[in-house]
């Protein structure tokens, strides 16, 4: 009696169990199929309008054949700027408030602040810009564009260095400090090398999302139709080439957009992988 | 007066050496827990001395008080007196860098730091010390050697810290602490997270180091006590329930408390 109630439950079990897979499998077909149709229709026109011109020529005017050089390039430098403004003020912010702010009130204050930030629409951050740099110098700029980006990435890496520092074992610093260190010394000479693939992590991870945002750079650096590496002057950018491209009639631009596409999502995913690996080489 | 001070002077060690460190009617606080009461203890210059009781007892609570550990965390603070070489270690105003210069510990798990074996060395030397380069080489082959540890590392000074055994990090960070040359050695169960052999290494090391350093040792291992320590205290609830040479708390213990501990009967 017992036994055939149980084996009857044991049945019911087995169907609910075939249910929930079933609807967790269908869910995450849905998921990653679209993402996979994205990558093989990005693949295709991208590989079909690749070539070295891409590399070598300016932006075209309409109906005229030409390449990326000057958004690749404008892309680049305010990709570098971006970092080297926003790494050290986002790196150095993260480690106060693990090493020093660690269980204070502000310190919590402050995260929670930079977790709203973090989520922050982008173009909320482009407008920002737009009110802080743009609108007093008159005119859109490179500098503008790097000023967004930076702040776009300052969360990400205050986020990840925080963590990544928090995550080290308090012997460490005891440790340190036992030899009568002075903690910033503990913090660059011992936690710093400690952390590193987790900093190194954040850092690309970082990397990989500035480089595709759009909205923030419209209001900033706009566009340039010529290569120009000064960066007071509106910079051309791979994003908003692909947006301007992607929305025009002419198919030659519609060819260089989804080159764009393509570069961009390469570039994206050997960022991530790199960070991927250098996360697991820290956890082995 | 504490009570239990006229014992701990009486019992200076076994040869009677001067105390290297002096420690008077301390009283310890995580917060509103009072963690360690009225404890009075004296390190003997270059003797070993052996801090055992049960967990919670609070001989590690007085290992990180011995060189202001408890300073990292709000909250702890400790009253009475630490003497070093006479002078109050408890007060404010205290160069804590210098202090722990002076007085070196050595953690219960291994804790290389993530650089070279060389480079974990120079580290604290650094600190207190501008060596030239040849002067610092002889620093780290003297600690190393100090440390028994010489031989297995010599041929691997610029590798990892890291990829050491167990017991290899352990007499590195015993290395460590000695390159800075203390006056006073803290060992926090040391070989608590070592195999046996490694564990026999460390206490023959102790046996040596204490001709040059006065080392206190917390153990939950009374072989290891009865074998490593000149003067042994015996903690119990926050207090030192009896001091004396390692000789009579094994043999003849003053103490009922003592007595059912050393035996096993709790602990």
């Amino acid at each position: 009696m017992t036994s055939m109630r149980s084996h009857g439950r044991a049945r019911w079990r087995r169907v609910k169990n075939v249910f929930a897979l079933g609807l967790g499998g269908v869910a995450t077909v849905i998921g990653l199929g679209f993402l996979a149709w994205i990558l093989v229709v990005t693949l295709v026109n991208g590989l079909s309008a690749l070539n070295l011109a891409l590399f070598t020529q300016m932006t075209p005017p309409p109906g005229a054949e030409g390449g990326l050089l000057n958004a690749i390039f404008g892309s680049a430098i305010m990709i570098l700027v971006a970092m080297l403004l926003g790494a050290p003020i986002g790196i150095l912010a993260g480690t106060h408030l693990a090493e020093y702010g660690r269980s204070g009130a502000i310190a919590e204050v402050i995260r929670f602040i930079n977790d709203i930030l973090l989520s922050a629409p982008s173009i909320v951050i482009g407008l920002f810009v737009y009110q802080l740099v743009v609108r007093p110098t008159g005119h859109f700029s490179g500098w503008a564009g790097a000023a967004s980006l930076g702040f776009i990435l300052l969360p990400v890496l205050v986020r990840t260095t925080d963590e990544t520092m928090r995550l080290l074992p308090i012997t460490l610093r005891e440790a340190a400090l036992a030899l009568g260190a002075p903690q910033w010394r503990v913090i660059v000479q011992v936690l710093y090398p400690a952390a590193r693939t987790g900093l190194l992590t954040g850092l690309l991870l970082g990397l990989a999302r500035i480089s595709g945002e759009t909205a923030p750079l419209l209001f900033t650096a706009l566009n340039n139709q010529y290569f120009t590496a000064d960066l007071s002057q509106p910079m051309a950018n791979i994003p908003v080439v692909i947006f301007q491209f992607a929305l025009s009639p002419y198919d030659a631009w519609h060819a260089l957009a989804w080159a764009g596409a393509l570069l961009m999502t390469l570039f994206v995913l050997v960022v991530s992988v790199g960070a991927r690996i250098a996360l697991r080489r820290r956890v082995g | 007066m504490p009570e239990s001070m006229p014992l701990a002077l009486a019992e200076a060690g076994p040869r009677g050496a001067a105390a290297k460190m002096s420690i008077r009617a301390l009283d310890f606080y995580y917060g509103d827990n009072r963690a360690l009461k009225n404890v009075s203890l004296d390190l003997p210059d270059r003797q070993v001395t052996g801090m055992i009781g049960p967990s919670g007892c609070g001989k590690s609570t007085l290992l990180r008080v011995l060189n202001r550990m408890y300073d990292l965390y709000p909250g702890q603070r400790a009253t009475g007196e630490v003497l070093l070489d006479g002078e109050n270690i408890i007060g404010p105003g205290l160069d804590l860098n210098l202090l722990r210069s002076r007085v070196g510990m050595v953690f219960q798990k291994p804790t290389p730091f993530p650089m070279t074996v060389y480079e974990n060395i120079a580290f604290g030397v650094r600190l207190h010390e501008r060596l030239s380069r040849t002067a610092m080489d002889e620093r780290v082959e003297w600690s190393l050697t100090r440390a028994a540890i010489w031989d297995e590392v010599k041929d691997r000074l610029r590798s990892s810290a890291i990829g050491l055994s167990g017991g290899q990090q352990q007499r590195l960070c015993i290395a460590r602490s000695i390159a800075v040359r203390p006056d006073v050695i803290l060992l926090d169960e040391p070989t608590s997270a070592l195999d046996p052999i490694s564990t026999l290494k460390v206490e023959e090391l102790i046996d040596e180091l204490k001709q040059d350093f006065t080392i206190a040792i917390v153990t939950h291992n009374m072989q290891q006590a009865a074998r490593c320590a000149d003067q042994v205290a015996f903690f119990y609830l926050g207090e030192v329930v009896e001091v004396g040479s390692a000789e009579q708390i094994f043999t003849a213990p003053r103490e009922r408390l003592t007595q059912e501990y050393i035996t096993g009967r709790f602990g």
